[in-house]
Parts: structure tokens; C-alpha cells; sequence
């Protein structure tokens, strides 16, 4: 810390453009997809402030019912693919990973920075395609519409999905081969922290999964070309389709939702300075999310002729998928039980999450409901729900685990205040946006219109509302992220005062992490017993931990 | 000597040591054959699927097929395998001219069987049975046309991996003939045999059920 203006770190060993964009180290690689998903999330934003605009009153006025479509599915396609499927674990776990299991960088660095280049040529055949004329099928691409009847360009932004895919899959193998093969000595499976492995269970949904929708994707592809395989004028059937794409679509949320879990079961013991409550059940559900998840695709189709034995199968295995979810929401709850709880923004953040992903998790319950789904499907019902789980879980996670772990990232200090205004617009205007939605749903207002009738103005309005404060929450951490860079303090080691084998490393870390390869004989999250021999080099007063 | 330390400089500096980096590359080309499987996965349960609904327009369409070149194909394919294995054998034994020399062996048996798709395909083509340009003339053509969609795409698919693996091969053989390869490291050579036996094993499946199965 003392001689922090000559000691190398990653970020300073060398300063040319080449040094990033040729880089293999998996940090600056993460820095290279924060800023590219950052973009992708702005723009996306973008298009959902544009269509919450166009809701605020019943009448299309902003735009017509063509450029609506094309808005929404922008949103979708680019929130997606190229910001919430990469968002955690091309960032935070690229960065963390190597760290956190002992290592001087993931198994394959090169493949790490290939999956990057990947990322970058699909994105760009995405938004070539979005700039020239648009895609109005839906981020879903249903057939025959994707295959036949959409006037748009179908064929760009699908190989640009296509190939993203692969940079995800590449993602998600590295990291495996990672955990599996390149762990310190003396850092057992049951030693490895809880975020390791949420995203080796996350890992797994991504190599078994994307393959499937990226084939799928070529079908549609090559039906636009002139192949038939779901054209039902010729016998096609465009349920296939459906299958195929929610085999992957659906454990793609838990790609997005997983590694958030991971990131909360990293900060609910480091706020609260307590052992996390059990442990095992935590890692175990992140592989029973997996699993599970693989089998839960055909409540996409409860109203298509999927067959009703079929649709209760699905229905049953969706509410067993909850079951590990709730594990871990009341293992957090029990470790929380009796913790000296501070209440730092990421902590902030952490709680917020809890809240959210509990009214997704419990509303995605009612769209399990066979009966219930039929009313439900394609309303705003759904719309809210899958964004209690994908903003309010994933981006919670993703914004939490961004605070918590900024200081290592960057060496330096954010301003605290700004950032736990961020943590608490984003949960009002979060909840301002998409409450009103759960309601105007179940009263039967349809996803996918530009218009609707005049009594669901209020609630539209109130959406609108909560959006603009949802907007202003995210815009602060742009700010004092990019102030802290210039102007934080220096974050020293262990800014937290926590344990883990990322605080145990200079910040921000040395270009190869570790200067000689830790030896772990301890397990995660050994509060308060480890926290007190640290407890000179932490910050923390060593009687205020033992206190628990 | 000067091969103990060619060996030692392929260890790069996040391994412990080339016991370590070995075992992780050949472990990420397993976990990286997965997603082939499932990659292929999808236009199998798609082909699956409508041979279940539509088996009589499947065993029209593959009427269409000529199983003596496919068997032909089929001898060839699996002949490149036997010299992949030659490949990886001699790099297990440091010789670099028979690694090259297998290498080249397996590229023309590849080649051999690229020829003949590439005049299978021509044959489709003229007769009308590719999608796109599709004239057949039966009670049952749309679901013909189905199959036909399946027929190209899963030996399309399999046909762009043989030739990304030969592409490949052309930059392993060059780095045998260097002598890159010995009995302390050889980790590509074995990668892509693996990789060459695995779409060997795709064509296995692929040529009964495209066609053998409810044929002849």
C-alpha cells in the first residue's frame, strides 16, 4: 500500500492499446467486457425508456406499431445476449475465478480473450442489423413468423446471436476446466467459495445449453434461406421450434441468475461478519438449479399443443426447481440471524436482491399454475415477473457484486453516500416500474401493444414514473465508478475488512495475481475465528468481530 | 538436450508444470466435445422428430440416397481415424516426419471424402432435391423437402468440421515437421485426434439414419 505508486499491478504494466486489446490476462479481459457490456446495457436501456414513453399514454402516439416491435426487441435481443447472459461472469467471475481458486489465470487465456473478440462480432452484426432496418420478431424469434412472414433483416441478428453463443460457451469452459483443474493446493472442492460454485453450476447450463439454441438458431437461419425445417405450410412444426429454443432459453435465466446468487452468498457473510448457514446446501442447490433447469422449458408452452400430460410434468418440475432457490434464500436468511449486519452498499444491494428475487421466484409459482397461465400468458404478469427475476435478481446481484468488489477491480475507493442512493432508487424505482405491471397484467393487459385501453393508464403512468427513478439509479454508479478512478481514496488490501483468498492480494492485484501460490487450510467464510487473527491487518477491531 | 528444453519452454507460466497443462487440455477438449454433442443434439431430436411423424416420406427421400458411395464414405472416414491414431502414436514415440506423414495420410482420406459429398451434393442439386430449389414431384414432397433440409444440414454441419479440422492439421503437420512435437509434449497432436475422432463418430450416426434406416 505504502509504495503503491511503484508497485506493478495489471493495470499499470503497460499503457498501449495494444496491451489491452492483445491482453490474456483474464483481469484485463474482464475490464475489456465491463466496458463493452456496459454499452450494450445503455443502449438497451435506451430502447426501454423509449417504450415505457410510448406507454404513458393509451394512445400509440410516440411511434407506430412497426418501430414499437423493433424497440421491444432490440431491448430484449440486446439485454439478452449481450448484456445479462455475459454480465457476471464475463466480468466479475473472469476477474474472480483465477483469484478465488489460487490461480495465476483461467486454464485457457487465449480461448479467454478469443471468447471476447467473439463477443464483440456478434454484438456487432447485432447492432449493424438493429441500425439498418431493425428486427421486429421478438428477442424469442418465433417461427413461422422469424422464417416467413417478418419483413425485417432476420438473418443478421440471428448470426449475431449465433455467434455470441460461442463466446459464452467459451466463457463457461474455461471457467469449468478452470475450477476442475487449476485450484491451489490444499483448496478442496469444499473449500471453494460459494460465488465459485454458483458459477461453475452457471458454467454448466453454458456449455450444455447455448449449443442447442445456437443450432436452433442456425435452423432458423437456413429456413430463411430457403430450407424448410419449420415451415408448417410444408408439414413443418414451429412447436419444435419452441422446444428447441426454451431448452436453452429457459436455463439461460439461471445463467443470469445464478452467479447473482453466487455473488449474495459472498456478501450476506461479509456484512454480516458470520459463517454462512449451511454451506453445502448453498453449493449443493447451485447444482440442483442446473440440473432442474434443464427440465422445466416446456412451461413456455402450456398454451401451444404440447401435450397436457407433458405440460403437467412441466408444471410439477417447475415448482421442484423452487425448491433449491428457497434453500438458499433462507439459508441467507438464517445467516443473516444473529450477525453483527453492517449495512455498506453492497450489503444494500444484497438485501434489495433478497426482496426482489423473492416476489419474482414466488410470482414465477402462480405461472407454473397450468389453470393460472392460461389467463396469464403474454400478459404484463409475465412481463414483471421475468423482470423481478432478471433486473431486480441479476442486475441486483451484478450492481452488489460490482460495489463489493471495486475495490479490488480498480485499487480505489467509491464515495459511499451516492452509492447507497443508487442502491435505494434502484429498488423504488425498480419497484415503481414493474409492480404496477404484476397488476395491470392479471387485469389482462397484453405484452408487445404500443396502444391499450384507458383504464390501464394510472398504472402505466406509475411504470413510467418508477422507470425515470430506475434510470437515475443507474446513471450515479457511471458516475462516481469513473469519479473513483480519479479520485477515490486508495482501497488498500482489504478495504471490507473480510475474508477469501481475492482480499488476501494487493489492489489492484499484480499482472499474475499471486506472488507465490497460496496454500488454503481453511474453510470460506471462517467467521469470526479467522476475522480475529486478521483482525490487525483488516481495519476492524478485533473485539467489535468477536462480539458476535 | 536441446529437446529437454523445447519441451520445458511449452510449459506456459500459469501451470504448475506440463503434467498440469496436459491434463488440462485434454480435460477442456472433452468438456468442449459436450457442447458438439449437444450442437448436433439439436438437428437430431429435429430429425427425430418428424421421422416419428412423417416415416414414409423419410424412407421415400432416402431412396434418393446412394448407399454404396455413402458406404464407401463411411470405409474412408473410418480409415482417417485409423491414421489419426498413427498420427498420435508416432507423436507419442517423437517421430516427427511419421506424425507429418500421418497427418498428411488422414487430410487426404478427408479430402476423399469431401470429393465425393461435394458430388453427392451435385447430384441433389441437378435433381432438385436441395430446399431452396426444390422440384421434386410425389404425393409427399413438402415432407420430403423436410427431410432433405435435415439431410443437408447435419452433413453440412459435419462437412464444415471436417474442413475447420484439416485446417487445423495443415498447421500441426508444419509444427511436427519442425519438431515440435516429442514424448514430453505432444498435447495438440492428441487434441486433434480427438477432435477427428469425434466427427468420425458424427458420421457413424449420420449414415445409418440418413441412409440405411427404413431404406432399400
Amino acid at each position: 500500500m505504502e509504495t503503491s505508486e511503484q508497485r506493478v499491478t495489471y493495470l499499470n504494466s503497460a499503457y498501449t492499446v495494444r496491451s489491452w486489446l492483445l491482453t490474456i490476462d483474464h483481469k484485463r479481459i474482464s475490464l475489456l467486457y465491463l466496458v463493452s457490456i456496459t454499452i450494450m446495457f445503455m443502449l438497451a436501456s435506451g430502447m426501454a425508456a423509449a417504450i415505457r414513453l410510448e406507454l404513458l399514454t393509451p394512445a400509440g402516439d410516440l411511434m407506430d406499431s412497426d418501430t414499437y416491435n423493433k424497440a421491444f426487441t432490440l431491448h430484449g435481443v440486446i439485454m439478452v445476449f449481450f448484456f445479462l447472459v455475459p454480465s457476471i461472469p464475463a466480468t466479475l467471475g473472469n476477474f474472480l475465478i483465477p483469484i478465488m481458486v489460487g490461480a495465476k489465470d483461467l486454464a485457457f487465456p487465449k480461448i479467454n480473450l478469443l471468447s471476447w473478440y467473439i463477443y464483440i462480432v456478434g454484438a456487432t452484426c447485432a447492432l449493424v442489423a438493429m441500425l439498418t432496418g431493425g428486427l421486429d420478431t421478438g428477442w424469442t424469434l418465433y417461427t413461422p413468423f422469424s422464417t416467413a412472414y417478418s419483413t425485417t433483416n432476420v438473418i443478421l441478428p440471428a448470426t449475431g446471436i449465433f455467434i455470441a453463443g460461442f463466446s459464452s460457451i467459451l466463457t463457461g469452459f474455461n471457467f469449468i476446466v478452470t475450477v476442475h483443474k487449476m485450484r491451489a493446493p490444499g483448496l478442496t472442492w469444499f473449500r471453494l467459495p460459494l460465488f465459485v460454485w454458483a458459477m461453475y453450476a452457471t458454467s454448466l447450463v453454458m456449455v450444455l445449453g447455448t449449443p442447442v439454441v445456437a443450432i436452433t438458431i442456425l435452423m432458423v437461419i437456413l429456413d430463411r434461406c430457403g430450407f424448410g425445417i419449420f415451415d408448417p405450410t410444408a408439414g413443418g412444426d414451429p412447436v419444435l421450434f419452441q422446444h428447441l429454443f426454451w431448452f436453452y432459453s429457459h436455463p439461460a435465466v439461471y445463467i443470469m441468475i445464478l452467479p447473482a446468487m453466487g455473488v449474495i452468498s459472498e456478501l450476506i457473510p461479509a456484512f454480516t461478519r458470520k459463517k454462512i448457514f449451511g454451506y453445502g446446501y448453498i453449493a449443493a442447490s447451485s447444482l440442483a438449479i442446473a440440473i432442474i433447469g434443464f427440465l422445466v422449458w416446456g412451461h413456455h408452452l402450456f398454451t401451444t399443443t404440447q401435450s397436457m400430460y407433458a405440460a403437467v410434468v412441466f408444471s410439477v418440475l417447475t415448482f421442484a426447481v423452487a425448491v433449491p432457490s428457497a434453500v438458499k434464500t433462507f439459508n441467507w436468511a438464517a445467516t443473516v440471524y444473529k450477525g453483527s449486519v453492517s449495512f455498506e452498499s453492497p450489503m444494500l444491494f444484497a438485501i434489495g436482491f433478497m426482496g426482489l428475487f423473492l416476489i419474482g421466484g414466488l410470482t414465477g409459482l402462480f405461472l407454473a399454475l397450468l389453470g393460472l397461465d392460461m389467463h396469464m400468458q403474454d400478459t404484463y404478469f409475465v412481463v414483471a415477473h421475468f423482470h423481478y427475476i432478471m433486473v431486480g435478481g441479476a442486475i441486483m446481484g451484478y450492481m452488489g457484486g460490482l460495489h463489493y468488489w471495486w475495490p479490488k477491480i480498480s485499487g480505489k475507493m467509491y464515495p459511499e453516500v451516492p452509492a447507497k442512493v443508487s442502491a435505494l432508487l434502484i429498488f423504488l424505482g425498480f419497484n415503481g416500474t414493474f409492480f404496477p405491471q404484476f397488476i395491470a397484467g392479471y387485469a389482462g393487459m397484453p405484452r408487445r401493444y404500443h396502444y391499450y385501453p384507458d383504464e390501464y393508464q394510472i398504472l402505466n403512468v406509475l411504470s413510467t414514473m418508477g422507470a425515470g427513478i430506475l434510470g437515475l439509479g443507474y446513471t450515479l454508479p457511471l458516475v462516481y465508478f469513473m469519479w473513483s478512478l480519479r479520485y477515490g481514496e486508495d482501497a488498500g488490501t482489504n478495504p471490507w475488512g473480510v475474508l477469501g483468498l481475492e482480499w488476501t492480494i494487493e489492489s489492484p492485484p499484480h499482472t499474475h495475481n499471486f506472488h507465490e501460490t497460496p496454500v488454503v487450510t481453511y474453510e470460506p467464510y471462517d467467521y469470526p475465528e479467522m476475522a480475529i487473527e486478521l483482525g490487525q491487518h483488516t481495519g476492524h477491531e478485533p473485539a467489535e468481530v468477536a462480539h458476535v | 538436450m536441446s529437446e529437454a528444453v523445447s519441451s520445458e519452454s511449452r510449459l506456459q507460466t500459469h501451470f504448475a508444470n506440463l503434467e498440469q497443462q496436459y491434463e488440462t487440455s485434454t480435460f477442456g477438449m472433452w468438456v468442449f466435445l459436450v457442447t458438439e454433442i449437444l450442437f448436433f443434439g439439436g438437428l437430431f431430436t429435429a430429425y427425430l422428430m418428424y421421422r416419428v411423424q412423417y416415416p414414409d416420406a423419410y424412407q421415400h427421400a432416402s431412396h434418393h440416397l446412394s448407399i454404396p458411395l455413402g458406404a464407401f464414405n463411411t470405409a474412408v472416414l473410418i480409415g482417417s481415424s485409423l491414421t489419426m491414431a498413427m498420427a498420435v502414436h508416432s507423436a507419442r514415440i517423437s517421430r516427427s516426419k511419421a506424425i507429418a506423414f500421418w497427418i498428411g495420410m488422414t487430410m487426404l482420406l478427408g479430402s476423399v471424402f469431401l470429393g465425393i459429398k461435394a458430388y453427392e451434393y451435385t447430384h441433389k442439386w441437378n435433381e432438385g432435391l436441395f430446399p431452396s430449389n426444390f422440384w421434386l414431384v410425389a404425393p409427399d414432397a413438402a415432407q420430403q423437402r423436410i427431410y432433405f433440409s435435415l439431410y443437408f444440414a447435419m452433413t453440412g454441419l459435419h462437412a464444415t468440421h471436417m474442413v475447420i479440422g484439416m485446417g487445423i492439421m495443415i498447421y500441426i503437420a508444419a509444427q511436427a515437421l519442425k519438431g515440435a512435437y516429442t514424448t514430453r509434449w505432444y498435447t495438440p497432436v492428441e487434441i486433434i485426434g480427438l477432435y477427428w475422432h469425434f466427427v468420425d463418430l458424427v458420421w457413424i450416426f449420420l449414415f445409418p439414419l440418413l441412409y440405411l434406416i427404413g431404406g432399400h
